[in-house]
């Protein structure tokens, strides 16, 4: 059933590009209607600027969007929803696509009554307003977020038929903010102010504990999103930007950032985002995303539809701790491995694009991808992460992706040996 | 003299004109095949060159965008300003602070004073918890369970909770008082929370059933699970496996692919006309603003109502067309005796009732299980009727 859902857009996909290939070879002596005849749009007007004064997407693109995975959480308001990553390219995010992961629903917060506040082990506890955060010098930054859990549902086996679902729970964007450094030296922090605690203004007062390195180091308070004000998903009017660190720790609708001298051990880093390993200890603090890539296209959502001959391999790659200098793709399952191509901007902390593109002689494939970061870690295979780690800890599953293509094109989630 | 010349001057401008056209016709007409050809030849000449150029320009500008495009490192800026006394902000109040720093650490700091029993806390839970939670802790549907799971966190299952898993008593205090319960955070008072983490405890077979909490003997419980946490080590028990030139070629004999996620089938389908439906719903209600003022306060039941043509009961009945229906007489919902009760006098919905019910459900109708302490707003009261008429029509 679900295997029928999937693609069945993609049937539909392949029966047009066949009858387009027809068409290329001359089945129809009249030639393509899509060139003899006269479409609508190239005769009537189309609407006028006022039309759509916030744009939106085509009509035809109406399928992309961000989906749930029902049966994952009791209750939409607290769960999470997924970015559709096999149908964007690029390394940039669009914020209407952004997954989205809150505790108690969308907190609606009106800026003008927003504030931001700095207490405990400060010299000077303080409050800011939004207008007077914006008078703090501004820098530009292109990070990507990823939750702790993504990829989670599939410690134990291929479970979820599409990347989105797999891997969805990530997105890339440019922040505007301030760095958090100019704040906290505003207030002051004591000699043994060691920790911060970030606290959410919706109704699950989020918070997380990060130790003060990070938080002097490259950490934002951030209020811009590709250029455009947050989204109320992603915690408008501001959030914590917290680079290459688990998504959870990034608290959104932020208020209040209190400096402490340890760490306060709160639900989501103890009850959540723990690691549980096999002999029933747990890992905590946590915070580094380790590196990860995942070929994005073909995947179980997005088959091969053009036949054999010239196909293009792409998929994101990303470090929680640097750059992605390469990634390797093998179509065989990992007997044999080639370089993929990167293709632009190689930022610190950032999704990297690549392609590999080969000429498909229509068997089988077995698809997977493997990114080196900077420091010159290389992801490992499921099993080997699994060797480590066991079966139950949930969070940071970084493990190589495997599709299997048949000979149709269609490709599902599968594991090898 | 001017005036003489200015009355003739049209006519002398015409003559000359005229002269000056029949020239150029004369010569215009004078082709010369010869020095044609030779200016053409000398047109084409210097069209090749010049193309040859637009070639080569071409080619270096090519060159100029190869050499631009190599990798070098990228350029993020100029370097940001040193941090100086930016006079930005204010000083906190200490009624701001006090107001906004609820949080409590393992230490024992953050935590306020008070007390509360296992008894008042079983009170207090089946009254704001048990809906969702269960009566002990064992949870009702997907919602999260927090009792039992001891001795399980090595299993193939291991099951989560206060008592298996968490490792300190705070940290229940601090979330129950500032998440707790779900769609009404920050209602509890501190000695409700006291007890309600004595009964937590409790449901965990921590303490015994007289037990009561207060800040004085916080400090002395610890969880079982406490020591059972490390720091990350991935720095030392992965990187160095997980690190070096991979295999590129010839890498293994043999592939089989030994899971499939066809065959576990929990992928989610493309959505239905069911969700299409509420989306119309919602549209429609848009029209009227107190209909859609009402819409946003039903953002406090949706925890556990669902409202519309499509609408399941979820930890409290569906609510579609509720004005008009009998109270507690939904057959697939499983309703406390007194709304059993008040179902067995044949009692309706209207829109008193309902105003009474909503502004403070325990008061109104003793014994119900919806864990709702109420409406305080007149104008929500409001809203939420016409909001709950309008999604029954
Ligand atoms: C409407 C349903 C609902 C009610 C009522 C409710 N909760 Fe919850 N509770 C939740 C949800 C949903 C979560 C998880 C929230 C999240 O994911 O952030 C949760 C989480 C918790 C947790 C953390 C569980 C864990 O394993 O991390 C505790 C403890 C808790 N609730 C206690 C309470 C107490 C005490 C009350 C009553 C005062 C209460 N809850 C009322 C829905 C509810
Ligand atoms: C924490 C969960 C929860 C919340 C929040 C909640 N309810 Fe309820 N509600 C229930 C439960 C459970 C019942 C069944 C009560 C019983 O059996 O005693 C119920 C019953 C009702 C009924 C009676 C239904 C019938 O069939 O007679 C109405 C009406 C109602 N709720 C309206 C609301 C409205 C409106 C809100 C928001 C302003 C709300 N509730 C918030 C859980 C909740």
């Amino acid at each position: 059933m679900a295997e029928n859902n999937t693609t069945r857009r993609s049937f539909l996909k392949a029966g047009l590009t066949g009858a387009a290939a027809t068409i290329a070879t001359g089945a129809y002596a009249e030639g393509d209607p899509a060139i003899t005849e006269i479409q609508p749009w190239m005769q009537e007007l189309g609407e006028g600027v006022d039309a759509r004064p916030y744009g939106t997407p085509s009509p035809f693109e109406k399928h992309v969007k961000r989906r749930n995975v029902e049966w994952l959480t009791a209750d939409p308001v607290s769960s999470v929803n997924f970015t559709p990553l096999h149908e964007l390219d690029g390394i940039i995010t669009p914020n209407g696509l952004c997954f989205e992961r809150h505790h108690a629903g969308i907190a609606e917060v009106d800026p003008a009554v927003h504030r931001l506040m700095i207490n405990g082990l400060v010299e000077k506890e303080l409050v800011f307003t939004m207008q007077d955060l914006m008078r703090f010098p501004r820098e530009n930054r292109v990070y990507f977020l990823e939750c702790a859990a993504n990829t989670g549902m599939e410690w134990r086996g291929a479970q979820l038929n599409g990347c989105q679902f797999t891997h969805g729970m990530i997105h890339n964007v440019m922040y505007t903010g301030v760095p958090l450094r100019y704040i906290l030296e505003a207030a002051g922090v004591k000699p043994n102010g060691k920790w911060i605690l970030p606290e959410g203004a919706d109704a699950s007062g989020m918070t997380r504990s990060i130790p003060i390195e990070k938080a002097l180091d490259d950490c934002m308070v951030a209020f811009k999103m590709n250029g455009e004000a947050l989204r109320p998903e992603q915690g408008y009017p501001v959030r914590l930007v917290v680079p290459g660190w688990e998504g959870n720790m990034w608290v959104k609708w932020l208020r209040r950032i209190e400096v402490g001298d340890q760490p306060w051990h709160h639900r989501e880093e103890t009850s959540k985002y723990t690691d549980l390993f096999k002999d029933g200890r747990a890992r905590r603090f946590t915070w580094e995303m380790d590196a990860k890539s995942v070929i994005t296209n073909p995947s179980p959502q997005a088959p091969i539809t053009h036949g054999k001959g010239h196909t293009v391999i792409t998929g994101v790659a990303w470090s929680g701790r640097g750059t992605i200098p390469r990634v390797d793709v093998t179509i065989d399952g990992g007997k044999n491995w080639q370089k993929a191509r990167i293709s632009g901007p190689s930022f610190d902390k950032s999704m990297h694009r690549f392609y590999f593109e080969f000429d498909w002689d229509g068997r089988e494939l077995l698809l997977q991808s493997r990114a080196h970061d900077s420091t010159g870690y290389v992801q490992p295979t499921k099993n080997e992460l699994r060797k480590v780690r066991g079966e139950n800890s949930i969070y940071h599953n970084n493990s190589i992706q495997t599709w299997y293509v048949n000979e149709k094109g269609v490709a599902e989630n599968v594991e090898i040996s | 003299m001017s005036r003489f010349l200015d009355g003739r001057m049209p006519y002398v401008v015409c003559a000359l004109g005229f002269l000056l056209a029949a020239w150029l016709y004369y010569w215009g007409t004078g082709y010369n095949e010869d020095k044609f050809v030779e200016i053409a030849e000398q047109r084409e000449e210097t069209q090749r060159q010049l193309d040859q150029r637009d070639i080569k320009i071409r080619d270096l500008n090519l060159q100029i965008r190869e050499a631009l495009n190599a990798p070098v490192p990228v350029k993020l800026g100029d370097p940001l300003p040193e941090t100086r006394d930016y006079a930005l902000g204010r000083a906190a109040l200490q009624v701001e602070v006090a107001a906004w720093d609820i949080d409590v650490r393992p230490d024992g700091k953050g935590l306020p004073k008070g007390r509360g029993d296992v008894f008042t806390g079983e009170e207090v839970f089946s009254e704001n918890c048990a809906t969702c939670h269960g009566d002990f802790g064992e949870a009702v549907d997907r919602w999260p369970v927090l009792a039992g799971g001891h001795d399980t966190l090595a299993e193939e299952d291991p099951v989560k909770t206060i008592g298996s898993y968490w490792p300190y008593l705070s940290t229940v205090y601090d979330y129950v008082y500032r998440a707790m319960p779900f769609g009404n955070a920050q209602s509890l008072s501190h000695d409700d929370v006291y007890a309600i983490t004595a009964y937590l405890l409790y449901v965990n077979d921590l303490v015994e059933d007289d037990f009561e909490l207060s800040h004085e003997n916080f400090g002395s419980i610890s969880l079982p699970n406490e020591k059972n946490f490390y720091p990350d080590d991935r720095a030392t028990t992965e990187y160095a496996a997980f690190t070096g030139e991979p295999c590129m070629s010839d890498c293994k004999q043999s592939v089989e692919i030994t899971a499939r996620a066809r065959v576990i089938d929990v992928t989610p389908e493309e959505e239905g006309a069911e969700k299409q439906e509420v989306a119309a719903l919602d549209t429609d209600q848009a029209v009227s603003s107190l209909v859609a003022s009402g819409e946003r306060v039903f953002r406090k039941c949706r925890s556990c109502h669902e409202i519309g043509a499509s609408a399941r009961n979820k930890s409290g009945p569906q609510l579609t067309g509720i004005l008009g229906r009998k109270f507690g007489s939904l057959d697939n919902f499983n309703y406390s005796s007194a709304f059993k009760q008040a179902a067995s006098e044949e009692r309706i919905w209207d829109e008193a009732s309902m105003a009474a019910f909503l502004a403070k459900p325990k008061g109104y109708l003793p014994g119900t299980k919806m864990g709702f302490a109420g409406l305080k707003k007149q104008e929500d009261l409001d809203a939420i009727i016409a909001y709950l008429k309008s999604a029954g029509e």
